[in-house]
């Protein structure tokens, strides 16, 4: 199932990868020195402490287009998607297989993120634990991003969701400020959004606070969650 | 003869359209059997329920001896199929496409490289496996979808119209093809727009109509019910009007019959379109659905 969207990426790789990493250095450029230069919060630099929300940033948005847009084509615009439907591939394997290429994406985006960071200042450590968010939330956005590409009936689908859900996130969940300047009722919401608990257990690895485990394992539930709507649509979709 | 497709009662129906009613269907194994209906017929429909694509509302259907629903990874494995819009990967160039088949469908990788070079040149396309999709004539890309579909040996080959929009030099090419799979020992399902082309390729025909099936036989034998000699007249100058007798006499004396004015007579054999617009009434690809 993978091989295809390999066989995309190592054409395209450069393009690729140069997209994806506009963005994050962008916010790193204007908040993180533009912004933030001389500011501290909870104790730490500014951009120490928004490095690890662009990370999750950029793990988010890169596995969740990655894994949606293409399937999402395919499925809409190419048509192809009804080849692999009726190939004797089982809808489990299906599913996984137009994660991976998300999750491998979302991975390769963030390294070359981090290594664009060092070059800025060096992040006092990025350890297992960070390492481990990480993929976890690869795999939580690209099953969100296969999702809602079964889902989506239209291109305008896929980008109301883009712009309804994914872009409020990427503000708001704790990337580029501490939830605790937020008022307390908006603070609930965003404890919502599975970011949230990314950009929680990023920072707490990388400033070498104590980890918060819960978090992870929310992160870990809406990967389930997310898989199980998958499969359920998939099912529905082509039986 | 076994029999390949055996619809018992099929029922379809999307939301509040009914699709396709009560369709029983026999296709044997070894024949190219034409399916015709005009536009709305519900011809892509029964496809997408044959091909695992749909789920019957009610009625079984059996392909290969499998029951589609039931057990649709099994009916996948022997079926191959070439939908009527392209459904090739665009990010992928030709070669790529029939890779992805291949492992789609679990053709181990030492097979794999052959069997592709093998139906590049039984399609005639070995000197564009690296091009990318986009850069292909429309008769390419067709003939890539049946190179593709073809890499799991499928048994029974759907063809839903194979030759919409191909220069008649590419049609003719296309049906050779057909024809060659079907000697090679492939049952061949195919819809078609051009009647001509079902007259040409197909052993049976069946003609299907707002979601039922109305005639099914051979050509002939569909000629035949209609009559097998046709008088075509100018009716005031206007339209067509077209008759169907049983043999040449009858024809030629019902000819004699009409009043002087009729001017252009126009007396021949009549062919599946003649029975097409009999039994379906419009002409086709006018009916509005």
């Amino acid at each position: 199932m993978l091989w295809v969207d390999l066989r995309f990426l190592s054409r395209n790789w450069a393009k690729t990868l140069a997209t994806t990493l506009i963005a994050p250095v962008l916010y790193l450029l204007a908040f993180g020195y533009g912004l933030g230069r001389g500011v501290t919060i909870e104790g730490y630099s500014y951009l120490n402490f928004v490095i690890p929300g662009i990370v999750a940033l950029t793990a988010m948005t890169t596995s969740f287009n990655a894994a949606g847009m293409k399937l999402h084509v395919d499925r809409l615009f190419y048509r192809c998607f009804d080849e692999t439907l009726m190939s004797p591939v089982s809808l489990f394997s299906i599913t996984i297989g137009k994660t991976l290429i998300g999750v491998l994406r979302g991975l390769i985006s963030t390294a070359a993120l981090l290594v664009a960071c060092f070059a800025f200042s060096p992040l006092p450590t990025v350890n297992v634990l960070f390492w481990l968010t990480l993929v976890v939330t690869c795999f939580v956005f690209s099953f969100l991003g296969v999702l809602i590409a079964l889902l989506a009936k239209s291109h305008q689908d896929m980008s109301v969701f883009m712009s309804l859900v994914i872009l409020p996130m990427s503000f708001l969940s704790g990337t580029f400020f501490s939830l605790s300047q937020m008022p307390e009722a908006l603070q609930v919401v965003l404890y919502i959004s599975p970011l949230t608990h990314t950009s929680q257990c990023l920072r707490a690895a990388a400033l070498g606070q104590p980890f918060p485990w819960g978090s992870l394992l929310i992160l870990v539930g809406f990967g389930f969650a997310f898989l199980l709507g998958s499969y359920v649509v998939l099912r529905r979709l082509s039986l | 003869m076994s029999e390949v497709i055996t619809t018992e009662n099929l029922t379809k129906h999307y939301k509040n359209v009914c699709a396709v009613e009560d369709l029983n269907l026999h296709v044997n194994s070894g024949e190219i059997f034409g399916f015709l209906g005009p536009n709305g017929a519900g011809k892509t429909t029964t496809i997408r329920v044959l091909t695992t694509l749909a789920k019957p509302s009610s009625g079984s259907v059996y392909v290969a001896g499998f029951d589609v629903a039931k057990e649709p990874e099994k009916v996948k494995k022997v079926i191959g199929v070439v939908q009527q819009h392209l459904t090739l990967d665009l990010d992928l160039n030709v070669r790529e496409n029939l890779e992805l088949h291949g492992r789609l469908h679990h053709i181990p990788s030492g097979d794999r490289s052959g069997r592709i070079r093998e139906l590049l040149e039984y399609v005639g396309l070995t000197d564009q496996s690296k091009r990318m999709v986009e850069e292909l004539s429309g008769g390419m890309k067709n003939a890539a979808m049946i190179a593709r579909s073809l890499m799991h040996k499928p048994r029974l080959l759907f063809l839903d119209e194979p030759t919409v929009g191909l220069d008649v030099q590419m049609r003719r090419r296309m049906w050779d093809l057909i024809r060659r799979l079907n000697r090679d020992g492939t049952t061949i399902f195919l819809t078609t727009h051009y009647i001509e082309e079902a007259e040409a390729l197909c052993s049976r025909v069946g003609i299907v109509h707002q979601g039922h099936l109305i005639a099914l036989g051979t050509p002939a034998e569909l000629r035949q019910k209609v009559g097998l000699v046709t008088v075509e007249t100018l009716v005031d100058g206007k339209f067509t009007q077209y008759e169907h007798f049983p043999d040449r006499s009858s024809a030629t004396n019902y000819a004699e019959s009409l009043p002087p004015d009729v001017k252009t007579i126009l007396i021949r054999e009549s062919n599946l379109e003649d029975v097409f617009v009999e039994l379906t009434g419009k002409t086709v690809g006018d009916e509005e659905r």
